[in-house]
C-alpha cells in the first residue's frame, strides 16, 4: 500500500485572484513582507497494491482528472505504508 | 429537430434549456441523464448550466467523464450541432472538445445580471440568425466565467474566427472579453451567458432566440437539401 501526497498549483502565467486577496489580508494584518500568496490544492491518495507502475499511474491519474495542465502544475510524494 | 438536455447532478439550467426548445421554439426537447450510452436518436445536444458534481475539483472537471460525455464526442465528431452553456462550456473545456479553461472571475464574485454581448462571428451554425458585431442583451450567472487561454492559443482563435461572442465590458476578466467560442469544424459552440434564459419578453428579453432559430434553421436546411 502506498500514501501518495498530490500539489497541485496554479502556473505561474495565471493569476490567482484568491491568493491575490488573501495577501491583501495579510498586508492589512500587518504582514508587510509578504509578497506573493499562490492558493494550490493538496491531495492524499491511499494506492492499493497493484502490478502497475505506481509512478505512471499517479502520473496518468494527475495528467487526466486532478489536474488541468492548462494551468496548473502538479508534483507528488509517493510514501511506503505498511499496513497494520 | 430533437434535442437531447444532458442533465448532470447538479445541472439546474436544464428546466430553462427544455423550456426554450420546446415551448418557444416548439421543438423536440427530452432530458437526458449522464450515465446514458446512447445519444444516436437525438439531432443536437445541449449542456446545461448549474453545479455538476458540485463543480468539486474544478467546474465540469468529473462531469467531464460521466458515461454521457463519450457519446456527445462522438455527436461532436459526427457534425451534430454541441452546445454548452455556463458549467456546460465548463465540461466541454475540460473534456478538450473547446481549448482554454474558465478560471475563478477577477474579482471573487458571482456575477448575476444581464450583459450586452458582440456578434463577433454571424456565419456560424448557432449565430446566422443574428447579424454580424449586433450587439445583444443576455443574463450571466456565473463565479468561474473568466475565460483564460495561451497566446498561441487566443492568436489560432482569432484566426480561425473562433470567437463568436464577447462581452461588451470586461467584469469576470476574461482573456480580450472571450464570452463564447466555438471548435475549428464549426459545431461545438460553449458560452458563458444564457441565451436560454432571454426566449420571452415576460423574463426581460428574446435576445436569446435568434441561437436556437439559428440551430435549426441550420438543420433543416441540410436536411431538406439532402432530402
Amino acid at each position: 500500500m502506498k500514501k501518495v501526497k498530490v500539489y497541485v498549483t496554479l502556473r505561474e502565467s495565471v493569476l490567482d485572484p484568491q491568493g491575490s486577496a488573501v495577501m491583501g489580508s495579510l498586508h492589512k494584518m500587518g504582514y508587510g513582507e509578504v509578497q506573493d500568496v499562490r492558493i494550490g490544492k493538496y491531495l492524499e491518495l491511499v494506492i492499493g497494491d497493484s502490478e502497475r507502475d505506481v509512478d505512471a499511474l499517479v502520473e496518468e491519474l494527475c495528467s487526466r482528472l486532478l489536474a488541468n495542465t492548462v494551468i496548473e502544475d502538479y508534483r507528488y510524494e509517493i510514501e511506503e505504508v505498511v499496513s497494520q | 429537430m430533437k434535442f437531447a438536455v444532458i442533465v448532470f447532478p447538479g445541472s439546474n439550467c436544464d428546466l430553462d434549456m427544455y423550456h426554450a426548445i420546446k415551448d418557444e421554439l416548439g421543438e423536440e426537447a427530452e432530458y437526458v441523464w449522464h450515465d446514458t450510452h446512447d445519444l444516436s436518436s437525438y439531432d443536437g445536444i445541449l449542456l446545461p448550466g448549474g453545479f455538476s458534481y458540485g463543480d468539486y475539483l474544478r467546474a465540469g472537471a468529473i462531469a467531464r467523464f460521466s458515461g454521457v460525455m463519450d457519446e456527445v464526442r462522438k455527436a461532436a465528431e459526427a457534425g451534430k450541432p454541441v452546445l454548452g452553456i455556463c458549467n456546460g462550456f465548463q465540461i466541454l473545456t475540460e473534456a478538450g472538445l473547446l481549448p482554454g479553461v474558465l478560471l475563478r472571475n477577477k474579482d471573487l464574485k458571482f456575477t448575476c445580471r444581464t450583459v450586452s454581448l458582440k456578434v463577433e462571428n454571424a456565419n456560424t451554425l448557432f449565430t446566422n440568425d443574428y447579424a454580424q458585431g449586433e450587439e445583444i442583451r443576455i443574463p450571466v450567472a456565473h463565479g468561474e466565467g473568466n475565460y483564460y487561454c495561451d497566446d498561441a492559443t487566443y492568436q489560432h482563435l482569432k484566426d480561425n474566427n473562433q470567437i463568436v461572442f464577447t462581452y461588451a465590458e470586461d467584469f469576470n476578466g476574461s482573456r480580450n472579453n472571450v464570452a463564447g467560442i466555438i471548435n475549428e469544424r464549426g459545431n461545438v459552440l460553449g458560452m458563458m451567458p444564457h441565451p436560454e434564459r432571454a426566449v420571452s419578453d415576460l423574463i426581460g428579453g428574446t435576445d436569446g432566440l435568434p441561437l436556437f432559430r439559428s440551430i435549426v434553421k441550420q438543420w433543416r436546411e441540410s436536411h431538406v437539401s439532402h432530402a
